[in-house]
């Protein structure tokens, strides 16, 4: 069963990286085909696993402030950055959609 | 001889000594790797810092006041740990020139502790893959491709096309790290290890590779692949050496609060001499399709050994072994999409000159920040995340993790002490054949013995054991008790000591060497 189109898309709108061509759909009908295995096995009254050192408490420390204040060092790697803002474009604007993005998927 | 030699038993007394001094030691690995450029090991160079850290080493060691074993001691560190004012890429375009303000947790201990950082070594980009074949930098070339072993076993037409098209890839993707370690130019480096990315290269590069339980040591500062399964790895010429890195590093940092709380130790190892209260497991379901005859015979001669040592060696079973891989996919898959949704160019790292709309920037830099592979795993995730597939793929796999891990509960309650299981199904394969395949085919055949460890969180160690008959370093692993890093390399130290592996022959050192360190040759004898 192939991904469908929709969905192709709407990867590329979640993940923001492009599938660019044809392997790279392939590529991802292959992992699903590889992952698929999974239902072979036998997981009746089995709980997920998030971590294995579930057993024991995360440590947590006091919630006071003890660095900071490293604003010039933080800023020193953005590319485009006014006073102490890092700088974006325009939010809030939709990536266009299929019909109209430049996209691989396009054609299909 | 002097890089040669073995960090503990050796160069450690040497500096001491003043045999040798920390800026001697120093120059002469930033010599050796100018001379080994064509590895292509190491990514950055940190020449000027590195050796102004001699000089202050030296200047204590004159004191008489060192800060210990590793003083002195030149290092190299995997280019996915942030190191302060030096580069680190990840070997990814979307870092190129970025400068870490800060240094991860274990960088900073083996500062503290007076180390040399010596530069940054190359990988697979963002540690995905299992050759050191594809970060943006180019693959990184197995130093054992240029030894005598290698040589004399390869049919050749003439010697220069051998070194040219012959040339064997370290595995990965800690390549880089191994390859440094084994050709001399560091005396211990750190990797990553998140399917078996420092086991891997250590078995191909016959060098020594210690993942440690998860939650030993910090990784705080290491650019996260996958949360719940990434460590560091220590890559050493020895198994005393491993247990030294590994004192200096271990430990709870409360910048990472999956470290655990628990004090930790640092020990020495002692020399096991009786063995017949060890319980060695072998796993069946590791004797995996594709396993190479020669690895095979070299596993069971090892058990062998054990056996007529006195210890008591068992088969056992891990049943779901065959699915830890395609679990390992999903799991990495999904983890790695969430990890690398922070790469988006507005605050570090690369940036598209797209201007359109935020979401148009982000998806433009990503677009070109990131390699197939990369982009490829990030779809996969999402996929497997979608609010469709979540039950379906993602939470299944936490489920067969659980399965996986408690295979592994099951045997060591049963009275099983240590496995003993091969580390990868072949020796180093040449680089033009690796490429035939994709990263994820390779990837999913070469992490088959290694990930397992990974999902349960268990402590592994590749350990060198022979040369393969096309003279290249095979390995064998052991995989040991959950925090339990003691005993496993007590017991690799003695492995290590019956199989006394062979040193690499680098034809290339040799004639550097034999210039360079007359001097020493003749202060240490005397």
């Amino acid at each position: 069963q192939n991904v469908s189109v929709e969905v192709l898309d709407h990867l590329e709108h979640l993940a923001l990286v492009d599938f660019r061509d044809w392997e790279g759909v392939e590529r991802l009908q292959k992992a699903i085909q590889f992952a698929d295995q999974l239902h072979q096995v036998n997981t009746d009254g089995v709980e997920p696993m998030d971590s294995v050192l579930e057993d024991r408490c995360l440590y947590l420390r006091e919630d006071d402030v003890t660095e900071g204040n490293c604003t010039k060092e933080l800023l020193e790697n953005a590319r485009e950055k006014v006073e102490e803002y890092f700088v974006a474009p325009p939010g809030n604007i939709p990536l266009p959609k299929l019909e109209e993005r430049d996209t691989f998927l396009q054609g299909s | 001889a002097a890089l040669k030699a073995l960090l503990r038993s050796q160069v450690s007394a040497a500096l001491k000594e003043g045999r040798v001094t920390p800026t001697e030691l120093c120059q002469r690995c930033l010599a050796l790797i100018k001379s080994t450029k064509f590895l292509n090991a190491y990514i950055t160079v940190a020449e000027e810092t590195a050796l102004k850290q001699a000089e202050e080493s030296e200047e204590r060691y004159k004191r008489g006041q060192p800060l210990g074993i590793l003083d002195g001691i030149p290092v190299a560190v995997k280019d996915n740990f942030n190191t302060a004012g030096i580069e680190t890429t990840c070997a990814s375009n979307m870092l190129k020139g970025y400068i870490s303000p800060y240094n991860a947790t274990v960088v900073q201990k083996l500062l503290d502790h007076g180390a040399v950082l010596l530069g940054k070594t190359n990988l697979d980009e963002f540690a995905m893959g299992s050759g050191s074949t594809d970060g943006v930098f180019g693959p990184v070339r197995n130093p054992w491709s240029y030894s005598k072993q290698y040589k004399e076993k390869s049919v050749s037409k003439s010697h220069s096309e051998d070194e040219e098209s012959n040339w064997v890839i370290t595995g990965g993707s800690s390549g880089g790290s191994a390859a440094a370690v084994s050709s001399f130019t560091c005396f211990a480096a750190l990797g990553s290890d998140t399917g078996g990315s420092t086991r891997n290269p250590a078995a191909h590069c016959g060098v020594v590779g210690l993942k440690p339980t998860y939650g030993l040591i910090s990784r705080h500062g290491l650019i996260p692949l996958v949360n719940s399964m990434d460590v560091p790895g220590i890559l050493t010429r020895c198994v005393d050496d491993a247990a030294v890195l590994l004192g200096s590093l271990a430990g709870h940092d409360p910048k990472d609060s999956t470290t655990i709380q628990d004090d930790f130790k640092p020990f020495e190892l002692p020399n096991l001499t009786d063995v017949s209260k060890l319980s060695i497991g072998i796993p069946k379901e590791y004797h995996a399709p594709g396993l190479s005859s020669e690895i095979l015979a070299l596993w069971s001669k090892a058990a062998d050994l054990f056996k007529n040592a006195g210890a008591k060696v068992v088969e056992v079973s891990l049943p779901h072994t065959c699915y830890s891989i395609v679990c390992y996919h999903v799991l990495c898959t999904a983890e790695v999409a969430s990890n690398m949704a922070r790469f988006d160019g507005l605050e570090y790292g690369h940036r598209s000159d797209m201007k359109d709309s935020t979401e148009s920037m982000y998806a433009a830099t990503r677009r070109e920040g990131f390699n197939d592979v990369v982009r490829g795993r990030i779809l996969s995730g999402n996929y497997f995340l979608l609010k469709q597939n979540y039950e379906k793929y993602f939470v299944k796999a936490q489920k067969v993790r659980r399965l996986i891990a408690n295979d592994f509960v099951k045997v060591f309650r049963s009275g099983v002490d240590i496995l003993l299981t091969p580390t990868t199904l072949s020796d180093a394969a040449p680089y033009t054949e690796f490429i035939q395949e994709d990263n994820r085919t390779r990837s999913a055949q070469d992490d088959i013995l290694t990930q397992a460890a990974n999902m349960a969180g268990l402590p592994a160690i590749n350990v060198p054991t022979a040369l393969s008959e096309r003279g290249l370093p095979v390995g064998l692993q052991f995989i040991g008790r959950s925090f339990q890093e003691k005993q496993l390399l007590t017991v690799a130290k003695w492995f290590e000591k019956q199989v006394q592996f062979p040193v690499i022959q680098l034809e290339e050192v040799k004639r550097h060497e034999s210039g360079v360190f007359q001097h020493q040759k003749s202060a240490s004898s005397s």
